[in-house]
């Protein structure tokens, strides 16, 4: 199939940018002004999909969108204006910390009463939650660690190293079976979800798309390397314990093999990680570039400022007995009685 | 994996605490927090049972809390 035809869907839009950025990639319509993109609301449905649009021609693309796309001129313009928008909303309101040592800190405290979405799901999570926070999560789980690649080759000696020994880790340490987006896949299976790179893309909230729109932002901008570093930290940081209490959820709720084994496997990877972040990659990115500190912590609270805010939406949602989605998910396909058999064993092939 | 310099180091005729390199093992301590060894590690443990990681680096526990024992698993965190 030529190359371009393939990829994900073009998502329906969500407001006036959106539409205008899918009319463009269609090659059916004008781009937005960029004034539009100033008077949007920087963290609402409309721009996080049309930024979100802009960032995925770097990774995939989208059916039917030429790949040069990608690098169009007066795309990047408009992309520029929405990165512009969202970008200042979050220096502005991202509560952040007056050194990277209390923000590290911040982190390596674990509270005795958690009340986030990983504490929500393993002590009363139900099977319909975590089938809705995996097709959430996918959005970014799909392409885990490939906004992080970006920042390779704008790191020099130990911080670079270290960077690349986690991030080989995270694509399979060399086995494509083993790479952590394939484990996700996996997961998905489990839950009767649909392992197709975008295919929740519609149906997740703007609170999402912003977080994996921040990625984009601090993998795709040289000038940001330090918030990407910082912000892979906070990722690592509060990933193992958080991936404890997910793992937990997956067994009580009899999720299924692979569903465990993704976030068992996180717990000691991310144990580790988290060590070789702080120690090698921040370390050695501060030995060479001490006037990085600033961003590093920025890039810390503004991830836990988005992270919040997406608890925050999974959480009132759920709290009210609702579906978090913008569109909830087909009912788990019941399977026919031979199924399971076969079903079960691809699942089981990579944790043994 | 074949040609991977850690393969060699896993490997008895180079050695149990040198790589391919001849350069010794490395491991970092730190006073709160887990050993870091580079992998790949094949541990023993008290009842004689052994468990192994290829992992790049290896977390060890040391504070004895890590529901993934010998793995460090952030059990050691402060709690509050
Ligand atoms: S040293 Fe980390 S859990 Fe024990
Ligand atoms: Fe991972
Ligand atoms: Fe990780």
């Amino acid at each position: 199939m030529n190359d371009h035809l393939r990829g994900p869907l073009l998502p329906p839009s969500r407001g006036p940018l959106s539409a205008a950025v899918t009319s463009y990639l269609r090659g059916t319509g004008p781009l937005p002004r960029p004034a539009d993109a100033a008077a949007a609301d920087p963290y609402g449905d409309d721009l996080q999909l049309a930024l979100y649009l802009c960032y995925e021609l770097h990774y995939r693309g989208f059916a039917g969108v030429p790949p040069e796309a990608e690098w169009d001129p007066e795309l990047l313009g408009v992309r520029a204006a929405l990165e512009q928008r969202f970008g200042s909303a979050l220096r502005a309101d991202t509560p952040v910390h007056d050194s990277l040592d209390q923000a590290l800190a911040a982190l390596l405290v674990e509270p005795v009463e958690g009340t986030g979405v990983s504490h929500f799901l393993s002590a009363e999570g139900e099977l319909w939650h975590l089938r809705e926070y995996a097709a959430v999560r996918s959005l970014y789980h799909l392409k885990e660690a490939d906004p992080h690649a970006w920042v390779l080759p704008r790191l020099w000696g130990r911080a670079k190293a270290a960077m690349a020994a986690v991030e080989y880790d995270e694509f399979g340490g060399g086995r494509a079976e083993r790479m952590h987006a394939r484990l996700f896949a996996d997961l998905m299976r489990d839950l009767d979800l649909d392992t197709v790179y975008g295919r929740y893309l519609d149906a997740a909230p703007a609170e999402m798309l912003a977080v994996v729109n921040l990625m984009s932002l601090f993998g795709l901008h040289r000038e940001l390397r330090g918030a990407l570093v910082g912000h892979f930290a906070e990722v690592e940081i509060t990933s193992s314990p958080g991936s404890r209490r997910l793992a937990e959820a997956m067994r009580r709720t009899g999720a299924g093999p692979a569903a465990e084994f993704f976030y068992d496997e996180h717990v000691t990877a991310d144990a580790v990680h988290e060590q070789v972040v702080r120690h090698e990659v921040i370390g050695g990115l501060l030995e060479e570039e001490p006037e990085l500190a600033p961003d590093i912590v920025f890039g810390i609270d503004a991830t836990e400022y988005l992270e919040e805010r997406l608890g925050r939406r999974l959480l009132d949602r759920w709290g009210a007995g609702r579906s978090a989605l913008r569109t909830p998910l087909a009912a788990p396909e019941q399977p026919s009685p031979e199924a399971p058999e076969t079903h079960r064993h691809r699942q089981m092939s990579h944790t043994s | 994996m074949p040609n991977d310099p850690c393969d060699a180091a896993a490997d008895d005729s180079a050695g149990p605490a040198q790589d391919a390199a001849g350069r010794a093992r490395r491991i970092s301590m730190q006073r709160r927090g887990p050993l870091l060894v580079e992998g790949p590690v094949e541990i023993e443990l008290e009842d004689g049972s052994t468990v192994r990681s290829d992992r790049f680096r290896v977390a060890l526990c040391t504070c004895r809390r890590s529901r993934r024992y010998p793995w460090c698993d952030t059990s050691h965190r402060r709690k509050a």
